[in-house]
């Protein structure tokens, strides 16, 4: 019963590892802010649950299985709040994105500019 | 030994999105990139508690948490308005 949990905690973290890995190599390579914050939250979502799950799992106390979810119920809540309001204020500040305009119809493109 | 194996994943993560933070062509890179790294250490603390066999180090990280969310609204505050709020 023991190793089955320890092997279960291994392959969170290996799971949390490789989202984690993927969302920093993104941070690098992708375009612009406004996709980087889509890299950024694979991070603070798929990499923070798998590591926080393998170490509830291997986790010796109560207390500190509580502390853990605490954790992972607060970077839920807080990670897309701060991914949102870097988008805001980088829009706000005037950062264009990346790429066509899709927002306005071919037909008006002329006239508007 | 899983613990450290993780560890050692989290170190490289966080040395790729150190090159974003060195290498950014605005200041909002710099900032997600700088709180993405936060959630990193935040993991990283717990897993070395873990690691080291004394699981009490996710108080640590419970602080982490709350200092990284504030930070990243101070500094977006502050692009935002020019000010912190004060006078």
């Amino acid at each position: 019963m023991d190793s089955v949990i320890y092997i279960l905690a291994g392959l969170c973290f290996a799971v949390g590892s490789v989202a984690i890995l993927i969302g920093s190599v993104g941070l690098v390579r992708m375009p612009d802010v406004f996709s980087r914050i889509h890299a950024a939250g694979m991070v603070d979502t798929a990499g923070v649950a798998f590591m926080i799950f393998g170490m509830v799992l291997l986790s010796p106390s109560w207390l500190v299985t509580v502390k853990l979810i605490l954790i992972g119920v607060f970077l839920f809540y807080t990670s897309p709040v701060s991914g949102h309001a870097i988008a805001l204020v980088a829009k706000e500040c005037g950062v264009k994105p990346e790429g066509r305009d899709l927002t306005t119809p071919p037909s008006e493109k002329g006239k508007a500019s | 030994m899983i613990a450290v194996a993780a560890l050692a994943a989290m170190a490289v993560a966080i040395l790729i999105a150190l090159i974003r933070v060195a290498h950014a062509p605005t200041a909002f890179d710099r900032v997600l990139a700088v709180n993405s790294i936060g959630t990193m250490i935040i993991l990283g603390i717990s897993l070395h508690g873990f690691a080291m066999g004394r699981p009490e180090f996710v108080d640590i990280s419970v602080l982490y948490a709350i200092l990284n969310f504030i930070g990243t609204f101070a500094v977006l505050k502050l692009f935002s308005t020019g000010t912190l709020g004060d006078k």
